[in-house]
């Protein structure tokens, strides 16, 4: 790891409320996060940790009844979290940073043609001409594979398929140069050909482009496809980052483990697959001492009553969970994830699973 | 395993499912499908949205009628015109289980109601006490409890609704269970939850499962037998172990290739293969299913299959 990077946007001990009838509701609990200049970071976690909500942070875009309770979030020297009106956040909502959304349906108008889209954006952020604007369009419908893009210019959503779809999405997203991509489970409503086709797209455009990407999924294949580094989100909290190899290979945090356990690629014909029992905590209490606790069936007595801090593992790998204290019992992490990547690499070699020529 | 001494249970003979789109344009979504379920296993239709996959399950279910072909349900034909008694027993045989639990359940009904639903409408209780206990049993097979009957859907986890879903099936005692997507919507936790709880009603009521999907990886560790559609035609059908090992049809091998890997090192190294038709022989003979090897069928030109012949050969021989 480089340790000279830039950090080019610093979140730091982010606390995200929700009010829900006279009720709070707290979804981010002070997380910490410094994204480097250039680098694909991936959160992943399930439905309901966090993950979209702690982003949504970085573009202003948390739904009404939501208010950042506590901490900062830097960028280029400014707070983003006092931002408040729109028009603070012109300048840098879509401009700066970008966000691309799961179903490219829902955030494409239907009534507008592909190009008014496109254009809109154009025109919005950089003072230029309608035939400049349009011409820039036709560039980056270009650049992220539409065939044709000129005669495709002027036809509506409905006569792109989901993939074609996604990629005009990505297009509007990239339109005005941002500095941060964010790709809040981009390919979830695709199809996994589809999926593998938008994934090197927005590999090869940030190679081309130099933005920084953060991504948000809960699909660990794709984080091991796009990832440089991988933080854990449980209960509205990272728990567990580091390198995407130190994640998948030298995982600390008990729900790490649990996640990678439960992939259906590690299961054995005949056998259960692993799964969590239990549900997520609820984020109307007070959570005590390690969220996922009551989940662990190998939990300490102490995950319930005190809250871990993070502890070092390598310079770029830190987790919070007691089993890195030195005083606590040495557990394994689980059978199924031991020796990982042999697994792996059997099933992708040649005579495995998934081997192809 | 030899597939003529088992019991078919459903049998799908050259269906056509076709869509009128507009005046005198129509679209054809299943092309020519022809294949048998056996009882007792689960049968895998992988394919990609619009792949006609959903469209097949919905002709077993008596949803879209077929305008070609037919489908025999133990020995019976189930499509087109049948008469209203055996209507209800399709109905009663056949149970769905669908993608999206949060908008297949009505959410103004409790628990109870939602599960109840089908005995209902087929009268298949004796009072009020045996449709409580089958309530009842029907949750505990899906490991929820009985006390849950009187909440609402809103206030489950989306796998335990998915679980409701599944009761709500169960609970009419079915023998074959088309399964559309069950897990697609749900998170990779609670998936194995789901696939779990499936194998074990499976092996305890000996079930027969229609599993649609398109996802391969999930496929490969709950499917004995898998059969590959793309753009409404069937091109490759397999039991599961030979699919993965011995893929013939390059869509297949372009879905396998797609399947991400959980490991960083060998993911960034994978090539995905990108499917492409211009590969196959154009020379506009008509194609047909071909047996490979022994219940291994591809979809191809003889010109295809011999290509097709020599690399199950050079296959056979490199894995052994």
């Amino acid at each position: 790891m480089d340790e000279n990077r830039n950090v080019i946007i610093s979140a730091k001990d982010v606390e995200v409320k929700f009010r829900v009838r006279d009720n709070y509701l707290t979804a981010i609990r002070n997380v910490s996060l410094d994204l480097y200049e250039g680098e694909t970071f991936a959160i992943v976690g399930e439905s309901g940790s966090g993950k979209s909500v702690f982003t949504k942070t970085f573009t202003g875009m948390l739904e009404s009844n939501g208010m950042i309770s506590n901490g900062s979030v830097m960028f280029h020297g400014i707070d983003l979290t006092k931002l408040k009106t729109d028009k603070d956040w012109e300048g840098i909502r879509g401009a700066k940073i970008s966000t691309i959304f799961q179903d490219p349906m829902t955030s494409l108008n239907p009534l507008r043609t592909i190009g008014y889209q496109i254009t809109e954006v154009i025109e919005k952020h950089q003072k230029i001409s309608k035939a400049e604007a349009k011409k820039q369009a036709i560039d980056i419908m270009e650049r992220v594979g539409i065939p044709n893009a000129a005669d495709r210019f002027d036809e509506y959503p409905f006569q792109y398929s989901g993939g074609m779809r996604q990629r005009i999405v990505i297009a509007i997203a990239l339109s005005c140069h941002p500095e941060i991509l964010i790709c809040d489970e981009p390919t979830t409503a695709l199809d996994v050909t589809i999926q593998a086709q938008i994934i090197a797209l927005i590999r090869d455009l940030q190679k081309e482009l130099g933005f920084t990407t953060l991504y948000i999924t809960h699909d660990l294949g794709v984080v091991a496809n796009v990832a440089d580094r991988v933080g854990v989100m449980y209960g509205g909290q990272i728990i567990e980052y580091g390198t995407v190899e130190e994640i998948f290979f030298d995982p600390k945090h008990p729900y790490t483990w649990a996640l990678l356990s439960s992939l259906p690629q590690l299961g054995v014909k005949g056998q259960d697959l692993y799964y969590i029992t239990g549900t997520p905590p609820s984020l109307y209490n007070k959570i005590k001492g390690d969220a996922f606790a009551p989940r662990n069936e190998r939990a300490l007595k102490i995950d319930f009553e005190q809250e871990p801090p993070f502890f070092k593992v390598s310079d770029t790998h830190y987790a919070k969970t007691w089993l890195l204290d030195p005083r606590a019992p040495k557990l394994e992490k689980p059978e199924a994830i031991r020796n990982l990547h042999e697994k792996i690499k059997g099933m992708t070699d040649k005579g495995g699973a998934f081997h192809v020529e | 395993m030899s597939n003529e001494d088992r019991e078919v249970i459903l049998s799908i003979k050259h269906v056509d499912v076709t869509f009128e789109t507009g005046h005198k344009k129509k679209l054809v979504a299943v092309k020519d499908a022809n294949f048998d379920i056996y009882k007792g296993e689960t049968f895998a239709l992988v394919g990609e949205s619009g792949s006609g996959k959903t469209t097949l399950g919905r002709a077993i279910m008596r949803i879209n009628p077929c305008s070609a072909g037919e489908i025999d349900f133990e020995g019976k034909r189930i499509s087109g015109k049948i008469s209203r008694e055996e209507d209800r027993n399709v109905v009663r045989n056949i149970q769905m289980i669908f993608q999206d639990p949060a908008a297949s359940l009505n959410e103004r009904a409790t628990i109870e109601y939602c599960v109840s639903e089908g005995l209902y409408n087929f009268h298949l209780y004796k009072d009020e006490e045996d449709r409580l206990a089958k309530v009842d049993r029907a949750l505990e097979s899906v490991g929820l409890l009985p006390e849950h009957k009187s909440r609402y859907p809103h206030e489950f986890s989306g796998g335990q609704r998915q679980r409701v879903g599944i009761a709500r099936a169960m609970i009419m005692d079915p023998k074959f269970i088309v399964a559309d997507e069950p897990i697609s919507a749900l998170d990779v936790s609670i998936r194995a939850q789901v696939l779990n709880l499936m194998n074990k009603l499976k092996a305890e009521r000996n079930l027969t499962y229609l599993f649609i999907a398109h996802d391969l990886s999930v496929v490969r560790f709950i499917a004995d037998r898998i059969a590959v559609i793309h753009l409404g035609e069937i091109v490759e059908i397999a039991e599961s172990e030979t699919l993965f090992k011995y893929p013939m049809h390059p869509y297949t091998t372009s879905l396998l290739s797609a399947v991400p890997m959980p490991d960083p090192v060998v993911e960034k190294t994978r090539k995905h293969i990108v499917y492409d038709p211009s590969v196959l022989d154009q020379s506009g003979e008509k194609r047909e299913m071909r047996e490979i090897r022994p219940g291994h069928f591809v979809f191809c030109t003889s010109k295809e299959f011999e290509g097709y012949e020599a690399k199950m050969a050079q296959m056979e021989q490199e894995k052994g």
